[in-house]
């Protein structure tokens, strides 16, 4: 418990004042735009949008802004700006197969159609440290090649075509909504997606790091990761029919896992899905992997005990803001509480020395 | 291109750019609100697995509005983002699209913009289509 406590009012505008300051750093230093954070620090406002759950590229960049690079602190007011817009309604499911990819690749065939895109990655860059983007330059144009027409197909299309994957049956199911309703449990599918999709990213990395190293490991391999833009649709009820309202940027990964099959039923791979604002591929991939993890009954599995299988442990502490809100809050002022504590750990003591005493 | 395809089109466009040519055109027709420029969020749903059952992404931001002209033709607008203007002029575009000017903004609006889009995807899709990879197989000795 924690109780009102006055006084403090001019310490804190001060303190506020001096954050500001801080928050500016050296004068003679260029201020840094909200432009720039959205260009420059792209993969940042990334994250921040997927795990502030709200798709607006310019208020990331002037959350991490605001929050001096703090990005639990930027995806925390994003989370506080996003509960005062009205709803305007859902979107219809994007269609991730008509995705226009920047990038694509697969883990497990080299020659699928629509060819293997590696787009802009870290991936084959030797990590030593730049010293030429200390100094200001010109970069040069990255070099362009002709496009080749045609679909880019999902490869669990093909896989799925020959039985070889367990299908993911089509439904136009209203999913539950967490920002609505508070998590219940046992949570469906739709609903523990919609948690790991704007989970911490280091939590759910971590949970998938566990299943790869034993802890319920489901041998998964990244049948593929696509990250690019789609169209988002949304059935407009004054006009009566379905029109585009935007695209977003998505990073998409399927893995294939391990099979499952009995004497009924052949063998056949499984699924673990992943879907994210932005390019945020170490995220899709962790996402798949623990939602790979937590379908354990669904499929028929045995419950290992392993923290990735346990839903109620994942869903309700992947959460970045409801973890440093709880955290966070022992911080302030428990004056009463630690009064009280302290008087009961006194009395104890004097009722040991008394008991002491007496049997002396 | 029919309404369906203006409308998405005005929605994704960069914002200063339809300024730009909303501006070109020189029009200012009188009109009233119906529902004034609000700024408000819209979940996007995905699909478990790219195809099956739907579940909820996260939200966008989105404006929209709705206006109608003395004359009587009725502009809406759903754009993504949070710019009010934006969301102004593509609702004028829309209403001014059913009446006798509609030759003359698709020429000079609608046509520019779309030409812009398409052009900075056809941009982006090149230079990942240079990183596209050309495996080859390494010949082996004889055996």
């Amino acid at each position: 418990m924690y109780v009102a406590v006055k006084g403090g009012e001019r310490a804190i505008e001060n303190a506020h004042a001096w954050l500001a300051e801080e928050r500016r750093g050296d004068p003679a230093v260029p201020e840094l735009s909200v432009a720039q954070i959205r260009a420059q620090m792209a993969l940042a406002v990334n994250r921040v949008m997927a795990e502030g759950s709200l798709y607006d590229p310019d208020l990331a960049a002037l959350a991490i802004k605001q929050a001096r690079g703090d990005l639990i602190e930027a995806v925390f007011l994003i989370r506080a700006y996003r509960t005062t817009l009205p709803r305007f309604g859902s979107s219809r499911p994007v269609e991730t197969a008509d995705m226009r990819c920047d990038r694509r690749i697969s883990a497990t065939f080299k020659d699928a159609p629509g060819g293997q895109v590696l787009g802009p990655t870290f991936d084959y860059t030797h990590r030593l440290l730049d010293f030429k983007l200390a100094a200001e330059g010109e970069v040069p144009p990255a070099p362009r090649a002709d496009t080749q027409p045609g679909a880019v197909p999902h490869i669990t299309d093909f896989l799925n075509r020959d039985g070889l994957i367990q299908t993911e049956e089509p439904s136009n199911a209203a999913p539950p909504d967490l920002t609505r309703q508070p998590l219940e449990f046992p949570a469906n599918r739709a609903l523990r997606l919609q948690a790991l999709t704007r989970g911490d990213e280091g939590f759910v990395l971590g949970l998938a790091y566990s299943t790869q190293r034993g802890y319920a490991r489901n041998h998964a391999f990244v049948g593929e990761l696509r990250i690019g833009r789609v169209p988002v649709e949304m059935e407009v009820p004054e006009l009566g029919f379905t029109i585009q309202i935007g695209e977003v940027e998505l990073t998409e990964c399927e893995t294939v896992n391990q099979f499952a099959g009995s004497k009924t039923e052949p063998a056949q791979f499984t699924r673990g899905y992943g879907l994210v604002f932005g390019q945020t591929e170490r995220k899709a991939i962790s996402m798949a992997l623990v939602d790979r993890a937590l379908r354990w009954r669904e499929l028929g599995e045995d419950d290992l005990g392993a923290p990735a299988q346990d839903e109620e442990f994942v869903l309700s502490h992947c959460d970045n803001i409801q973890a440093t809100g709880f955290l966070e809050h022992i911080k302030l002022p428990h004056y009463v509480d630690f009064q009280s504590e302290l008087e009961l750990v006194r009395r104890l003591r004097a009722e040991a020395a008394a008991g002491k005493e007496a049997a002396e | 291109m029919d309404r369906k395809d203006w409308m998405g089109l005005l929605a994704r466009a960069p914002a200063d750019l339809l300024d730009r040519l909303w501006r070109g055109v020189n029009m200012a027709p009188a009109f009233r609100w119906l529902r004034a420029p609000e700024v408000g969020g819209v979940m996007v749903q995905g699909r478990a697995g790219g195809t099956g059952a739907p579940f909820n992404l996260g939200e966008m931001t989105v404006t929209r509005c709705a206006l109608v002209l003395e004359g009587g033709a009725v502009g809406h607008a759903y754009v993504q983002g949070r710019d009010k203007r934006q969301a102004e002029q593509a609702a004028l575009v829309d209403a001014l699209m059913q009446g006798p000017e509609a030759g003359h903004l698709r020429a000079a609006v609608l046509e520019p913009l779309l030409a812009e889009v398409q052009a900075r995807a056809g941009l982006r899709a090149a230079k990942a289509a240079a990183t596209k990879v050309e495996f080859f197989t390494l010949v082996r000795g004889d055996d």
